[in-house]
C-alpha cells in the first residue's frame, strides 16, 4: 500500500492527421492518500481512463511524474510498479481453472505454493467462487468472470494500490450492489488504497470517501459524496450529480440582492462583485411549491410543465419567466393551482463563469 | 434461435445440383470400378473387395501411404510453429502490414505447377541460384539423384508455399484479441511465454484447428508441385499416395485397383481430419462436462 | 525498454528474413525471364547483364501462348461467378434456417474439400466426355467447383452469420419481399463476404492444374499446361518458361492487391 502523488501529470495522444492534439488529461497535481477510497467519476471521454493508465503505468504520461510513497515511479513498467487494476470487460485465462487464474499473478511473481494455496482459498472464499474454483473460467459467465478479474487484483495483499476502471458494467443490475458492498468491505478489512473509475454517479458516492469529477480532461472538483451534493465547486458538478440535477439558472446582483428573472429573491451574504456571467444553483431538493405568495415574499410565479412520480416522490417540472427548473416535493403533495416557487437561500450556490463563487 | 423451415431446402438445390454433378456422380463412378474387373471392350464383372484386399496388401501402397503420412507429418511440424512465430513478429498496425500481407500472400496465388517449376529452376545446380550456391559452398546437392535432397527441396518448396496461409490465419487471430488482454497481463506480472500459453495460443485455437486441417489436406493430397520437380523419384523416393494414384489410374489404366485405392485414400483422409478435430477440440469438451460436474449455469 | 526494443528489433528482422526467402526464388525467375538462353546455360548472373524483353514478345505474339492465358482467365471467372452465386442461397439457407439434414449436409459439403483431385480426374474424364464437354471451359469451370462450391458456402455461412436476424426481420415487416431483400440489402451487408469467398474461389481454380489438364486438349487448355507441353517440346526454352511463370503470377498479385484489406476479416472469422 502506497501513497501515490502525481506531480503535474498532463497527457495527449499522438495527434490525428489534420488534427491538433488535444489533451486528454490537462496538467493536474493530485496526491491520493495510503488507504484511501477514492472515486474518479465524469461522463465519457473526460480522461479518467487515461489517468488511470497512467497511474498503474500501462500509459505513459507526456509529461509530470508519478511518486509512489515518494520515490519516482515514472519509468517504471507495469509489472515493476506492483498494481493491481480490474478492466471494464472481464479478463479471465480461458484455459486455466478458476483457482490458477487467481494464482496466475502470485506464481509470476514466484511466490511459494503453500503461500499461493492459501491465499486463493481466501480470495475465493471472500467471493463466494469456492464451489467452482475447479472449473475452466472460460465456461463462466460475465459476472463470475469479473469477479475473477477482481479476485486477481485481491489476492496480492502487497499491492501498493488497487484500481478499478469501471469493474461493474458488464455486472446484473442486482449483483452489482452486492459487489460494490462486497469491495467496500475488503477496503475496511484490508485498507488497499482504491481508485475507483466510473460515470455512475451512484457507485462513485456510494464507494469512495472522496470523489474526484473530471470533465474534459481536468479535475473540477475533489470532495466528499456530500459536498459535492451542497457545494459543487462547477455547474457541470452540480449537473452531473444528483438525479435530477442541479437547477442552474442566470441571476444577477444588484446592492446586495440576488435577483431571479428580474425579481430580488433574497440577499447575498458575500459579495460577489466582478465580472463575468453570473449564475445560481439549487438543487430540486430545496426548490419548494407555495401556493400564494402571502407569507413567502420571495417567492416567484411559475409554470408547470410536467410532473413526474417517481416513486418515493414527485419531481416537478416548471419555468420561472421560460427558464426551466425543477422541484422534488414529497408524494402526495397537493400541486396548487397557480404555483409560486420558493428557492431556500441557505442552499443557493453562486456561479461566475460556471466556477462557485462562495467557495 | 434459427428457425425450422424445411422449404430451406429449395436454397440449398443448386448446391446439390452442383456437388452432385461434380462429386457424387464421379464418386459413384469411382466405387462402381472398385468393385469391378475388365478385360478391356468394355466387359465389366463384379469382383467383389478384391482389389480393396490387393491394395490393402500391396507394399507399393504401404510405402506410398508412410511416405505421405511422413510427408504431412514433417509439413505440420514445420509450418505450424513457423506459421505461429511469424504471425506473433508481425507488425500490429500501421502500412507495413498490408505490405507484409501482400508479399506473404504472393506464394499462395501461383499456379502450383508453377512453383514446382521455381523450385526445379532453383534448386538445379547449374542454373539455379539455390542449387548454385550450395555447390559453390562445396555441398553436393542434387534433387534428382539423391534421396535426402530431393525431400529436403520438397519439404523447403512447400515451406515456402504454404507458411503464409498459416501466418495469414494465425495473425488475424492474435490481431483479434482486445488490448485490454495484454494490459491485464501486464498487471499480473506475466512473462513473455505467459502472454502467449495463456492468452494468445488460447485466443488463435480455433484459426489455428482450421490452419492444422488445411495443411494437413492440402500436403497429404499433393501432387502438381513433386509431380513438376521430382516426378516421384529418385526411383520412388517422393511417390506420394496422390503420384502413385494418377500412375495407376491413367498411366497404367488399372482402373479396378486405381478406384480401390482412390477410396481408401479418401478415407484415410477424412478418419485423419477427423482424429485432428476431435484431439483439438476435445478440451472443449470437458470444460461443458466440467461445468455440468461442478453445478455450475450450463 | 532496452530489451523490448531488442525485441522489436528481433522481430523486424525475422519478418524481413521470411520475406526474402519467400521473394527470393521468385527474383530468381524473374531475372530468368529477361535473360537469353545463352546467358542463362553459360554464365550464372545474379541480374541480367544483357537485358531482353524477348522471351515476353514471343508469349505475347505466340497464339499458343497467350490463349493459354485467356483459358485460364475464362474458367476461373466462370468458376468464381458460378460457385459464389449458388453458394448464396445455400449460406443463406444454413446461416438462418433449421431444416431436415442440415448438419450432415453442410458436413458431408465440407468433406468435398477433403477429397483428393487426384482421386476424381479419371471419372471426371468420363463424365464429361459422355456430355461431350471435355476441352470446354465451362467443363473445368464446374469440375472446380469441386472444392470451391462447399468452401464458399463455408465463408459466406460464417458472414452472414455476423448479420443479425433482425435485419431480416425488420426488412419483411417493411414489405420487402424475399428476393429484393436479399440483392438489395442483404447481398450489400455481406459485400466483403461475398469478396472474401471469390478471392479463394478465384484463387483455388487458377493455381490447380491436373484436373484442368484432364479436362482440356487444346481449345481449353490452361496458361499452366501450355507451360509443361511447350518446355518439353521446344527442348527447353528456359527464359520463356519463366517469363511465362511470371505472367502467371501476375493475376493472382493483383488480385491480392485488390482485396488485401478484406482478407484479414474473412480469416478472423476463422474461415478458409
Amino acid at each position: 500500500m502506497a501513497c501515490i502523488e502525481l506531480q503535474q501529470i498532463a497527457h495527449r495522444y499522438p495527434a490525428l492527421p489534420g488534427e491538433a492534439s488535444a489533451y486528454a488529461v490537462q496538467p493536474l497535481s493530485q496526491v491520493w492518500q495510503d488507504g484511501g477510497a477514492y472515486a474518479l467519476l465524469g461522463p465519457s471521454g473526460c480522461g479518467k481512463t487515461t489517468l488511470l493508465n497512467i497511474i498503474s503505468g500501462l500509459l505513459r504520461a507526456s509529461a509530470g511524474r508519478v511518486l509512489f510513497d515518494g520515490v519516482d515511479v515514472t519509468g517504471l513498467s507495469t509489472e515493476r510498479r506492483n498494481i493491481a487494476q480490474v478492466f471494464q470487460f472481464p479478463v479471465v485465462y480461458d484455459t486455466l481453472s478458476v483457482a490458477d487464474n487467481l494464482a496466475f499473478p502470485l506464481r509470476n511473481r514466484g511466490l511459494k505454493s503453500a503461500e499461493i494455496e492459501t491465499r486463493v482459498a481466501t480470495v475465493l472464499q471472500l467471493l463466494g467462487l469456492e464451489h467452482m474454483a475447479r472449473v475452466q473460467a472460460r465456461s463462466l459467465n460475465a459476472d463470475d468472470k469479473q469477479k475473477i478479474s477482481l479476485g486477481r487484483g485481491l489476492v496480492r495483499t502487497d499491492v501498493n494500490a488497487i484500481l478499478f476502471d469501471e469493474p461493474l458494467t458488464v455486472i446484473d443490475p442486482h449483483l452489482k450492489w452486492k459487489l460494490r458492498t462486497e469491495l467496500k468491505k475488503i477496503h475496511q478489512q484490508f485498507g488497499h488504497t482504491m481508485i475507483y473509475v466510473t460515470h455512475d454517479q451512484t457507485e462513485a458516492l456510494t464507494f469512495a470517501e472522496r470523489v474526484i469529477v473530471m470533465y474534459e480532461g481536468a479535475v473540477v472538483q475533489i470532495g466528499t459524496p456530500q459536498e459535492l451534493f451542497e457545494k459543487p465547486a462547477h455547474t457541470f458538478v452540480g449537473k452531473f450529480i444528483g438525479s435530477p440535477g442541479m437547477n442552474v439558472l442566470p441571476c444577477a446582483t444588484d446592492a446586495g440582492n440576488l435577483l431571479l428573472a428580474g425579481k430580488v429573491i433574497g440577499k447575498l451574504p458575500y459579495s460577489a462583485s466582478g465580472a463575468g456571467q453570473l449564475e445560481l444553483g439549487i438543487r430540486p431538493e430545496y426548490v419548494s411549491l407555495v401556493a400564494t405568495a402571502a407569507g413567502n415574499p420571495d417567492s416567484l410565479p411559475a409554470v408547470i410543465a410536467a410532473v413526474e412520480d417517481n416513486g418515493k416522490h414527485f419531481v416537478v417540472r416548471a419555468s420561472i419567466n421560460d427558464l426551466p427548473i425543477s422541484a422534488i416535493v414529497r408524494e402526495g403533495t397537493v400541486i396548487p393551482e397557480s404555483p409560486r416557487i420558493m428557492l431556500d437561500p441557505a442552499k443557493i450556490n453562486l456561479y461566475r463563469n460556471s466556477h462557485l463563487v462562495n467557495a | 434461435m434459427k428457425t425450422q423451415n424445411n422449404k430451406a431446402w429449395l436454397m440449398v438445390v443448386p448446391v446439390l445440383l452442383l456437388v452432385a454433378l461434380s462429386a457424387i456422380i464421379p464418386l459413384m463412378t469411382v466405387v462402381n470400378y472398385s468393385v469391378q474387373d475388365t478385360f478391356g471392350n468394355n466387359e465389366f464383372f463384379w469382383v467383389g473387395t478384391e482389389w480393396f484386399q490387393e491394395i490393402l496388401q500391396s507394399e507399393r501402397f504401404h510405402n506410398a501411404l508412410l511416405r505421405t503420412l511422413l510427408f504431412s507429418g514433417l509439413i505440420l511440424a514445420i509450418e505450424i510453429p513457423l506459421g505461429i512465430a511469424i504471425a506473433l513478429a508481425m507488425p500490429r498496425g500501421g502500412v507495413w502490414v498490408s505490405v507484409c500481407l501482400v508479399l506473404m500472400a504472393l506464394p499462395l496465388l501461383i499456379p502450383w505447377n508453377v512453383v514446382g517449376t521455381i523450385w526445379q529452376v532453383f534448386g538445379r545446380v547449374d542454373i539455379g541460384l539455390l542449387g548454385h550456391g550450395l555447390a559453390s559452398v562445396g555441398i553436393d546437392y542434387n534433387y534428382t539423384q539423391n534421396t535426402f535432397d530431393a525431400w529436403a527441396t520438397l519439404i523447403i518448396m512447400d515451406v515456402w508455399h504454404w507458411t503464409s496461409l498459416v501466418v495469414l490465419l494465425c495473425y488475424s487471430g492474435l490481431v483479434a484479441i482486445p488490448e485490454v488482454f495484454y494490459q491485464a497481463a501486464r498487471i499480473d506480472g506475466a512473462s513473455r511465454w505467459s502472454v502467449f500459453r495463456y492468452i494468445q495460443l488460447p485466443k488463435i485455437k480455433r484459426v489455428l484447428l482450421i490452419a492444422v486441417l488445411l495443411r494437413f489436406m492440402d500436403s497429404f493430397m499433393i501432387y502438381t508441385e513433386p509431380f513438376v520437380v521430382t516426378g516421384g523419384g529418385p526411383g520412388n523416393a517422393t511417390t506420394f499416395l496422390s503420384i502413385d494414384l494418377v500412375q495407376m489410374a491413367v498411366g497404367q489404366f488399372d482402373l479396378g485397383p486405381a478406384a480401390a485405392m482412390s477410396l481408401i485414400y479418401f478415407l484415410v483422409i477424412l478418419l485423419l481430419c477427423w482424429v485432428f478435430y476431435t484431439v483439438m477440440t476435445s478440451h472443449d469438451n470437458e470444460t461443458h462436462e466440467g461445468v455440468h460436474r461442478a453445478g455450475g449455469r450450463p | 525498454m532496452n530489451t523490448s526494443r531488442r525485441m522489436q528489433y528481433l522481430k523486424a528482422v525475422s519478418v524481413s528474413a521470411y520475406i526474402v526467402f519467400l521473394l527470393l526464388p521468385i527474383y530468381w525467375l524473374l531475372n530468368m525471364s529477361f535473360k537469353n538462353n545463352q546467358e542463362i546455360l553459360s554464365t550464372f548472373t545474379l541480374w541480367p547483364t544483357d537485358f531482353t524483353l524477348d522471351n515476353y514478345i514471343t508469349i505475347f505474339t505466340d497464339p499458343s501462348w497467350y490463349s493459354g492465358y485467356i483459358n485460364s482467365l475464362i474458367y476461373v471467372l466462370m468458376n468464381t461467378v458460378i460457385a459464389v452465386s449458388v453458394a448464396l442461397p445455400a449460406a443463406y439457407a444454413f446461416s438462418r434456417y433449421r431444416f431436415v439434414g442440415d448438419k450432415h449436409l453442410f458436413f458431408w459439403l465440407l468433406t468435398n474439400r477433403m477429397a483428393p483431385p487426384a482421386v476424381f480426374v479419371l471419372p471426371f474424364f468420363q463424365l464429361y466426355s459422355a456430355f461431350g464437354l471435355i476441352d470446354t471451359h465451362i467443363a473445368v469451370a464446374l469440375a472446380h467447383c469441386l472444392f470451391n462450391v462447399p468452401l464458399a458456402v463455408w465463408i459466406l455461412e460464417g458472414f452472414m452469420s455476423g448479420v443479425p436476424r433482425e435485419i431480416d426481420e425488420t426488412a419483411y415487416i417493411d414489405g420487402y419481399s424475399f428476393p429484393r431483400f436479399f440483392l438489395r440489402i442483404f447481398t450489400s451487408l455481406i459485400s466483403s463476404g461475398i469478396g472474401v469467398a471469390a478471392f479463394f474461389c478465384f484463387m483455388f481454380s487458377w493455381v490447380e492444374l491436373l484436373i484442368a489438364r484432364t479436362l482440356t486438349v487444346t481449345d481449353a487448355k490452361p496458361i499452366s499446361a501450355v507451360m509443361t507441353r511447350t518446355v518439353s517440346a521446344s527442348g527447353l526454352d528456359w527464359g520463356v518458361l519463366a517469363a511465362a511463370g511470371i505472367l502467371t503470377i501476375i493475376p493472382g498479385a493483383l488480385v491480392i492487391y485488390f482485396v488485401r484489406n478484406h482478407i484479414a476479416k474473412g480469416f478472423a472469422l476463422g474461415r478458409v
